[in-house]
């Protein structure tokens, strides 16, 4: 079993960045919620924010590796027109899911869904990541910005799993070789 | 002697709702593009990513723009969080519904 250079590059995207991104965000999103200083000692605390900001970090970077990757390497690929007159479409996944009206809907829904949606999530992810490294471990004492840092990473995780689905899918019906 | 510090909301105040803002422009910026042909040729930067890259950048450069304004006359203030949150709230939905084709695609269609 081999992969191509273009296999390796849609697998970093959407396999190592998007799962790395999940299992940080369960680890940022468990730190987040238990970062309260009547649960923590303060090493206990310490520890957490240290961890949370790791986490945090992670999760920025990642999603930013993963739509800059996504847009500037796999993307052309999926997009690139065949040569005129050209029946063989294995080489051009946008146009294979086109040629097929019982999966266009790949295309005209999912890709073009896909691609506006990934890049906000490191937009929020972002946001998410400069509220961790401001507060600190003053976080455990704003309780709202405590819950608004949850439900912005709540948001980009929930965004990042759509983009991840419709990936998942539109390689399956026509994955970039 | 642990040291007592009073952090002030006002910066990650901007941050939240420079990413509202980063959101809602690209959100619009795909929107118009996907009803205006012109438009949509103008933001395809590069052949191979084409207009996907015009559209991102110009959210980004909204985000990043709004919120050093936002940063730098917020910074080391403490502001009302709830109305930036309801404001944030909107210009995420703005940007949410503003990227989904079967909004864009309620005025237009395009590849």
């Amino acid at each position: 079993m081999q992969f191509t250079s273009r296999e390796w590059w849609t697998a970093i995207h959407g396999m190592a960045l998007g799962f790395g991104f999940i299992l940080f965000f369960t680890a940022a999103l468990a730190l987040v919620l238990t970062l309260e200083s009547r649960l923590l000692t303060p090493q206990g605390l310490r520890r957490n924010v240290i961890l949370l900001k790791i986490s945090g970090t992670v999760i920025a970077v990642f999603s930013w590796l993963a739509v800059f990757i996504g847009s500037y390497i796999v993307y052309p690929w999926y997009r690139a027109a065949p040569p005129a007159g050209s029946t063989d479409l294995m080489s051009f996944p946008r146009s294979r899911l086109l040629a097929n009206a019982a999966v266009s809907g790949w295309h005209n829904f999912g890709m073009e869904w896909k691609e506006h949606l990934g890049w906000l999530v490191p937009i929020i992810a972002t946001a998410a990541l400069f509220i961790i490294w401001r507060y600190g471990e003053h976080l455990a004492e704003h309780k709202g910005m405590r819950w608004t840092l949850f439900v912005m990473l709540c948001v980009a995780f929930v965004l990042a799993g759509i983009v991840g689905v419709l990936g998942a899918i539109i390689t399956k019906e026509a994955a970039v070789v | 002697m642990k040291r007592q510090t009073t952090i002030k909301n006002g910066s990650s105040a901007a941050a939240i709702l420079a990413s509202g803002i980063g959101l809602a422009v690209t959100g619009l910026v795909t929107v118009t593009a996907e009803n205006i042909p012109a438009w949509l040729n103008a933001l395809a930067w590069s052949k191979p990513v084409g207009a996907l890259e015009g559209k991102t950048t110009l959210g980004l450069i909204g985000w990043v723009v709004s919120w050093v304004i936002l940063g730098v006359l917020w910074k080391d203030k403490e502001v009302k969080l709830r109305p930036v949150l309801l404001v944030t709230i909107i210009l995420f939905v703005v940007g949410l519904l503003t990227t989904f084709p079967p909004f864009f695609d309620l005025f237009s269609k395009h590849d």
